[in-house]
């Protein structure tokens, strides 16, 4: 029981936890807040597995810019508050039993691959592969073109929510 | 005693099959984006359990792009939900149904 199994447990727990919280709620701030609770549980896990850029990148980007930029969103437009039991109940079963039945695929994939039994990390290099060292390293040499791509679609992304979202011209 | 990678792989199945549920069960647009930032974060830590195991840094890699992606879609996403939100006034994606036939 050494203290990487124990804050695996607690980071994972509370990333399940939340996540099966933020899909139930009837208010959508309360939802996106159970959201950025996930994505920090989720940095926390990223550190235990030695990868301390992708960590901070998670809670820069994902906690930091992306659902603040949910809150203002739903603070703008001010969504009533759902019926959560609009639907017919039978669709709500039917798509829980459907997303169990992948889940049960996917456990299934896992355990039959045996992925502990042929990968057996040395720490030195899992924690070396997590160093921004190594990434800017691979980023820079041998997928610049994907780096230069996602500055392109960054910037088609810019444009077109500046397009979508601003008023008419008279 | 190294926790097994399967352990990483099934949280990250269970974290994908609760934004499933999430984009299926729920009919406000913004809890349905949402749930599909649940599913491309349980995909990153697929992605980075397996960078973390093979002690190569390429996952990580993609994980860099995967958030880059996943931001570009986000704030287009929401612009389209603001579009539409000022022409019906409404974010119940039931009723969002001009292109059905």
């Amino acid at each position: 029981m050494t203290l990487e199994f124990i804050l695996f447990i607690i980071f994972g727990l509370i990333a399940a936890v939340s996540a099966i919280l933020m899909i139930t709620r009837a208010n959508p701030v309360i939802s996106a807040l159970f959201l950025i609770l996930n994505f920090a549980s989720l940095a926390g896990l990223y550190l235990l597995l030695n990868a301390q850029f992708i960590a901070v990148v998670q809670v820069i980007v994902y906690a930091g810019a992306i659902m603040v930029l949910f809150l203002f969103v739903i603070m703008l437009l001010k969504p009533e508050k759902e019926k959560l039991f609009a639907m017919h109940p039978r669709v709500k079963t039917f798509a829980v039993l459907f997303a169990v039945l992948i889940f049960i695929q996917l456990v299934y994939i896992v355990l039959l691959s045996h992925s502990s039994f042929t990968s057996n990390p040395a720490l030195s290099e899992s924690v070396r592969a997590g160093t921004i060292e190594q990434i800017g390293r691979e980023l820079y040499t041998n997928y610049v073109l994907p780096f230069e791509a996602a500055g392109f679609l960054l910037l088609a992304a810019t444009i077109g929510a500046l397009v979508l979202a601003k008023k008419k011209f008279d | 005693m190294i926790i097994p990678m399967e352990y990483y792989l099934i949280l990250s199945a269970f974290l994908f099959i609760v934004g499933i549920s999430g984009v299926l069960i729920r009919r406000n647009a913004i809890i349905v984006f949402m749930s599909v930032e649940l599913m491309l974060n349980s995909a990153n830590l697929t992605l980075v359990a397996f960078s973390s195991y093979m002690g190569n840094s390429i996952g990580q890699l993609f994980v860099f792009f995967v958030m880059t992606v996943a931001a570009a879609e986000a704030a287009v996403g929401l612009a389209i939900i603001i579009a539409m939100f000022r022409n019906k006034m409404t974010m119940n994606i039931d009723e969002i149904n001009i292109l059905k036939w």
